[in-house]
């Protein structure tokens, strides 16, 4: 062994000193809760005492028409949540990057600052302003459409089954935008002038200089904002707790992963709370996340070609 | 100058895009706070028009000084924001430190153990935090909300600061080796220094998830004497579901503090986001 031969070294106590706090709060508040949420659902309370009934939750889950037929609308509204999220808001905030990084630009920082607003409200305020907007009481929404001649389009969005979720995830696009914004911005004012001016040389400009030569040397930064706007929609609850409350109305039509594990953890109404539940719905909000993340490490990243210029 | 003419119109409209998305993005905002300024009979009448002396009232603002104990939750909000803060960035910038500058066996590893923390979200483990809590006596208390926020924030942290502090020379460490300096005196003497203004884009990032945040307060620490600014906005704007007046002005105190310290620090944030940190 290397360590006979090398004359040993001394423990170094002040490397463990420097990560001891974060390792020990974080190992203590974040790994050891989510290690113990995931074992949690394998057990269920019988008579006041956590019995291990192995993947006996998981099958009330998926098997339980009570439980199931939330699940699987939660999950579906979670999905088509994301999906409007990946369509409106990251090209959105691509094209607004493409366009606040264009040189020479004048008022850019104005815009970069104003646009990135309502990123830092939080989902309480963002929520009950838009639901006063789009209230048909104050009839704001209304007017405003009133003005453009739409107004025979105007329905209360957020009270209709149909509408509803819609209407919440563009609230949060509206949100969130300012993120993949910055986050495109920042790679774009990293492609070096070179890159640029070559392509200038060979007649290449405006739009199709943004499609042939930037969009795929962005294609990373596109790739992290997907895999950020996948775990913060699988995660997300804020916004629909405060907009439509816990039980996610109209008739659950807005129920999302993250108030169903509320639901289920805490009880509502007439239901009654259940941790082990909501340990199992946990677990399956993490191995959703989880696939996702693993899909982005193992198949997006692994393609996509980084250019270190 | 054929380029300068032909620009033109498509800096135009980039110009008219960029406006109508800064109007969009904050014309809620601005609707708001101006119609907390003016009477009920202001509120409906005419929501678009900014108060006159007519409409002009303050009876939302009383309203909710009277009733909602604000300034206690602000104090609240503030002392879970700022010592979560303190500690990420304490803690962090160590962690940070250890793993940017030692070789040790472990270190890699060590590092992607505290980076799963930035893809997998902390709420996923609410169940078990609960009883952890309830166990420990801590449910609430700030301490609880503190723990939570120093643990959530942690990953990110470490993962941003540790990029920034291999970039700190080595030959200045090394020289004050030479001089005798501890390895505590060279972190905190030598590093903390010249990483402050990446210590500052993570103070952002971390504080503004920790000021917004309903779900931890809600679950962790609802009662009267622990609630953030946050949840007694929530619940406030729940009670008062009617009165307008009382509503618009909460939201507006809501909105103004956090509006105020970003346009100081917008600045900061952004070089921040852009200065490559998060690639």
């Amino acid at each position: 062994m290397a360590a006979d031969i090398r004359p040993k070294r001394p423990f170094r106590w002040h490397i463990a000193i420097f990560l001891a706090p974060a390792v020990l709060v974080y190992t203590a508040i974040m790994i050891l809760p989510l290690a113990g949420t995931l074992q949690l659902s394998l057990f269920r309370n019988i008579e006041q005492h956590q019995v291990f009934v192995g993947l006996d939750n998981f099958r009330t889950l998926f098997g339980d028409p009570n439980w199931s037929v939330n699940f699987w609308n939660a999950l579906r509204n979670n999905v088509w949540f994301f999906i409007i999220h990946m369509l409106v808001q990251n090209p959105i905030g691509v094209m607004l990057a493409a366009l606040l990084s264009s040189p020479r630009l004048r008022f850019a920082a104005f815009y970069r600052t104003a646009i990135f607003v309502p990123t830092i409200l939080s989902f309480v305020i963002v929520g009950f302003a838009w639901k006063l907007i789009l209230s048909p009481l104050w009839g704001v929404a209304p007017h405003m459409m009133d003005l453009v001649g739409l107004k025979s389009l105007f329905t209360p969005w957020l009270g209709k089954e149909e509408y509803a979720l819609t209407a919440l995830s563009l609230i949060s696009v509206w949100q969130f935008v300012g993120i993949p914004m910055m986050l495109i911005y920042a790679a774009l004012l990293s492609i070096p002038d070179e890159v640029i001016e070559a392509a200038e040389c060979d007649g290449i400009t405006g739009l199709s200089q943004f499609w042939k030569i930037k969009l795929p040397l962005i294609l990373p930064s596109i790739g992290i904002i997907s895999i950020l706007t996948f775990v913060g929609n699988f995660n997300a609850f804020d916004l629909i707790y405060t907009a439509q409350g816990a039980l996610a109305g109209p008739n659950y039509s807005t129920d999302i992963l993250g108030t169903f594990l509320y639901r289920a953890f805490f009880g509502f109404q007439l239901q009654v709370g259940d941790p082990n539940m909501g340990a199992a719905i946990a677990t399956m909000m993490f191995l959703i996340i989880l696939g996702g993340v693993c899909v982005y490490l193992f198949l997006v990243q692994t393609r996509l070609r980084r250019y270190q210029f | 100058m054929s380029t300068a003419t032909r620009s033109l119109p498509r800096t135009i409209g980039a110009h008219a895009i960029l406006l109508t998305y800064t109007a969009i993005a904050l014309f809620p905002v601005i609707l708001v706070i101006m119609n907390s300024f003016k009477s009920r009979a202001g509120i409906f009448g005419a929501p678009l028009t900014p108060p006159t002396p007519k409409t002009f009232d303050l009876i939302g603002y009383t309203t909710v000084i009277g009733q909602g104990d604000f300034i206690h939750y602000f104090q609240n909000s503030l002392v879970v924001t700022v010592a979560s803060l303190f500690f990420v960035l304490l803690f962090g910038a160590m962690a940070a430190f250890a793993l940017s500058e030692y070789r040790f066996r472990g270190n890699s590893l060590m590092g992607l153990y505290l980076a799963l923390g930035i893809m997998i979200p902390i709420r996923l483990g609410t169940v078990a935090i609960l009883q952890l809590m309830v166990a420990s006596g801590l449910v609430n208390t700030l301490t609880a909300l503190i723990l939570v926020y120093t643990a959530q924030g942690l990953p990110l942290a470490v993962f941003i600061l540790s990029e920034f502090m291999k970039q700190v020379s080595d030959d200045l460490k090394n020289a004050g080796r030479i001089d005798g300096l501890s390895e505590y005196t060279i972190f905190f003497r030598l590093v903390l220094p010249l990483v402050r203004p990446s210590m500052a884009t993570v103070a952002v990032f971390t504080m503004i998830p920790i000021w917004n945040d309903l779900w931890f307060p809600l679950i962790l620490a609802p009662s009267e004497e622990t609630k953030t600014v946050t949840l007694g906005a929530q619940l406030f704007l729940g009670q008062f579901v009617t009165n307008w007046n009382a509503i618009l002005a909460a939201l507006s105190l809501a909105i103004m503090p956090v509006l105020i310290l970003y346009v100081i620090f917008s600045r900061q944030l952004i070089r921040g986001i852009t200065s490559g940190a998060v690639k």
